[in-house]
């Protein structure tokens, strides 16, 4: 049964030729893969820019840079600076810590749907950011302790449930699919059980939104995903679980403590991103798949990935807020644009096969 | 993993003929029937303002009593009905999207088809064309017949033909676009939205009774196109290429089976909102009664899949004191445990 998944991610995994590896500190790096991350880079830039400039204060890329850099306290320097900004780096940061984290998930798993969002431990952490702010109480600190132990139990009731004589990817995303709405159905239980503020801010927060993101609480969740970048160390054992489990313990990794570490790194980018944000769907899932196609690369490129990720959460959040009659959250745009993306994946494979 | 393949567990059932006695059937049928009338005299007692059994039936026949005559006349006799309705509706459809697709894990909730019909809906209310209940109901038969035909062409690309995964990736990834279109565009209208919010998890509060009437005769038109194909759904079970032998008209059978799925999950979804895992549930509970003939399990499905869910809205009432809790989201708990089940079992995942 697992033909299916395993076709698709076979057809995924598929390399393109042409990228010349070049030595950089740590490793081989190819070249493209340097190409990929300056041009999704500066594309990223751009598309900052014009979103700092977009708004009922239109301003021109010249002006924002201008607003961005003056210190005359104008009042089109805070419009950008405390009032778009914030918005916009959290998109960046945002999407790039869901694309790592999905990137991780999907090396792990070896399937491009085994992303956090698809299994759905987003949902989970919002779940236990949930509890946390209606037991404890509201707080920048209970929601995002609440949202990791709620992502990583519910990363472990789904691999414990999914399991039965070995892993099929299969039954991870159909297991996943059920716990997805069980949670969704608690969540909502949780919101009108709620008081009546809380639920209000959750019930905004749950969309998964960006719009009302505010310097401390961006400053705080960018902290906590600084605070995750030590597992990145554990990244070339990833490299090594990618040739299979017998292969990486045969060059010295310890494949069971890389992968739980590795679990609980891509785990806590989620929670930390889900506690900030409220849980956006698919950009876990599409990042490391696009940046994997751009770099042309066997496995899934880390760094590609967060670029991507960032690009993408700024794109999908230019969308939500002024492509539409209304400020919708930036959640509904990337499940539309995710689930879209499912599909054509869907459709490629059945054509390849 | 070919479409031509039987389905295991039937075919191997339908081989050993384990079928049930007729005793265990009527049994089984004496023991749903108390459960329906329970669920029923339930579903207008419980709620905001409980009223004891006994006095629910007083007032249905005949003797009033002021207050909670009117709470049981004006709000829980309509939406009991509903409940039927859409509870008959939904378990059919799932039994005949299960005996179709050969995938026990099928439901027009996971496959996209509610979602579809809900999309429509929405497009249909924001440009102003949903009018009146004719309209509002030919929008859920067109949007849940385009994606039923959408899923499944996308699920059976390629060779191989539809897999049970494929099917339920390409009804879930489908599901969630069109979900989101939706929610963006209640978002665009608040207003004009007020009464779909509620409606959009799937509940039975406040509906509109008089929907009901128009819907009954394409509810009745769908039960009855599924209850004529049962011995034909029986064929399908044993591969496509063997119902053919037996002189069955494959292609007539899927299409029909469709229309009547159009017809089913669009009117639940028109009266009810988009309500997923009844379809799921109802066909297995009820093989366990009447084994794998499909022609005992659509009719019990149509008795059983009420119960299920005017349970689940009874218990959605009293869950969070004072709102209420959809009767979809209900549904959601208790039935995703069931897809796990069903998913961990060996003959499901041998599909």
């Amino acid at each position: 049964m697992s033909v299916v998944t395993e076709g698709l991610t076979r057809v995924l995994a598929h390399p393109r030729r042409g990228s010349i590896p070049v030595p950089l500190v740590g490793g081989w790096v190819p070249a493209r893969g340097v190409v990929v991350v300056g041009g999704v880079g500066l594309a990223t830039l751009v598309l900052g820019v014009i979103a700092l400039g977009l708004g009922d204060l239109p301003l021109s890329p010249s002006e924002v840079v201008h607003a961005l850099f003056a210190t005359d306290g104008s009042f089109s320097s805070t419009v950008v600076r405390d009032w778009r900004l914030p918005r916009v780096l959290g998109a960046l940061v945002f999407g790039a810590g869901l694309a790592v984290s999905g990137a991780v998930f999907q090396s792990l798993t070896r399937n491009p749907l085994g992303s956090p969002d698809v299994i759905g431990f987003s949902t989970g952490a919002y779940t236990g950011a949930l509890v946390a702010l209606t037991v404890v109480g509201a707080g920048a600190v209970s929601a995002s302790v609440g949202a990791l132990v709620g992502g990583l139990l519910t990363a472990l009731v789904v691999y414990v449930l999914a399991y039965r004589r070995g892993m099929q990817g299969f039954r991870l995303i159909i297991v996943g699919i059920a716990v997805t709405a069980m949670l969704h159905a608690v969540n909502l239980f949780l919101l009108l059980r709620a008081q009546e503020e809380v639920a209000m801010a959750a019930a905004i927060w749950g969309a998964g939104s960006i719009s009302l993101l505010s310097w401390p609480v961006l400053v705080t969740a960018a902290v906590g995903l600084l605070l995750c970048l030590p597992g990145l160390l554990l990244v070339p054992g990833l490299r090594q679980l990618e040739l299979g489990d017998d292969a990486a313990a045969a060059h010295g990794v310890p494949v069971e403590r890389t992968r739980i570490g590795l679990v609980l790194f891509a785990v806590a980018l989620v929670a930390i991103v889900t506690a900030s944000a409220g849980p956006i769907a698919f950009v876990a899932l599409a990042a490391p798949q696009v940046a994997r196609r751009l770099a042309g690369s066997a496995g899934i490129p880390l760094v590609s990935s967060a670029a991507v990720g960032a690009f993408l959460l700024l794109g999908a959040d230019l969308i939500a807020q002024h492509a539409l009659p209304v400020d919708v959250p930036v959640g509904i745009v990337t499940v539309v644009l995710g689930g879209a993306y499912l599909l054509s994946l869907l459709i490629q494979e059945a054509r390849r096969r | 993993m070919t479409a031509l393949r039987p389905r295991p567990g039937i075919a191997a059932a339908t081989a050993a003929g384990e079928t049930r006695s007729p005793a265990s059937r009527a049994v089984g049928l004496l023991v749903v029937l108390v459960l329906l009338v329970a669920a029923v005299l339930a579903s207008l007692a419980v709620g905001a303002r409980a009223i004891p059994p006994l006095e629910v039936l007083q007032i249905l026949f005949g003797q009033d009593s002021g207050q909670n005559a009117l709470v049981v006349r004006q709000l829980r006799v309509p939406r009991t009905l509903i409940g039927l309705a859409v509870g008959a509706a939904l378990g059919v459809a799932g039994a005949l999207i299960q005996a179709v697709t050969r995938n026990p894990l099928a439901d027009p909730g996971i496959l996209g088809v509610n979602s579809g019909a809900a999309f429509a809906l929405a497009l249909g209310t924001a440009l102003g064309v949903a009018a009146g209940p004719l309209g509002t109901l030919a929008l859920a038969f067109l949007g849940a017949f385009a994606a039923s035909v959408l899923v499944y062409a996308i699920g059976s690309l390629g060779r191989g033909g539809a897999s049970p995964v494929r099917l339920i990736l390409a009804g879930v990834a489908l599901g969630a676009v069109l979900a989101g279109i939706t929610q963006a565009i209640v978002l665009t209208d608040r207003e004009r939205f007020a009464a779909m919010t509620a409606w959009q998890s799937g509940s039975l509060l406040d509906r509109d009774i008089n929907l009901l009437w128009w819907a009954l005769p394409f509810v009745g038109a769908g039960l009855v196109i599924a209850l004529a194909l049962g011995s034909s759904l029986n064929a399908i079970a044993l591969g496509d290429d063997l119902a053919a032998a037996l002189g069955d008209n494959v292609m007539r059978t899927r299409v029909l089976a469709v229309t009547a799925v159009m017809l089913l999950a669009g009117s639940a979804t028109a009266l009810a909102g988009p309500i997923a895992f009844v379809g799921l549930m109802v066909p297995h509970m009820v093989r366990w009664i009447v084994g794998p003939d499909q022609r005992w399990i659509v009719a019990y499905s149509v008795l059983a899949a009420p119960v299920l869910l005017l349970s689940a809205d009874v218990v959605g009432r009293v869950l969070v004191p004072p709102g209420e809790l959809p009767a979809g989201i209900v549904t959601a708990l208790i039935g995703a445990p069931v897809l796990i089940v069903l998913v961990r079992r060996r003959k499901a995942s041998e599909l």
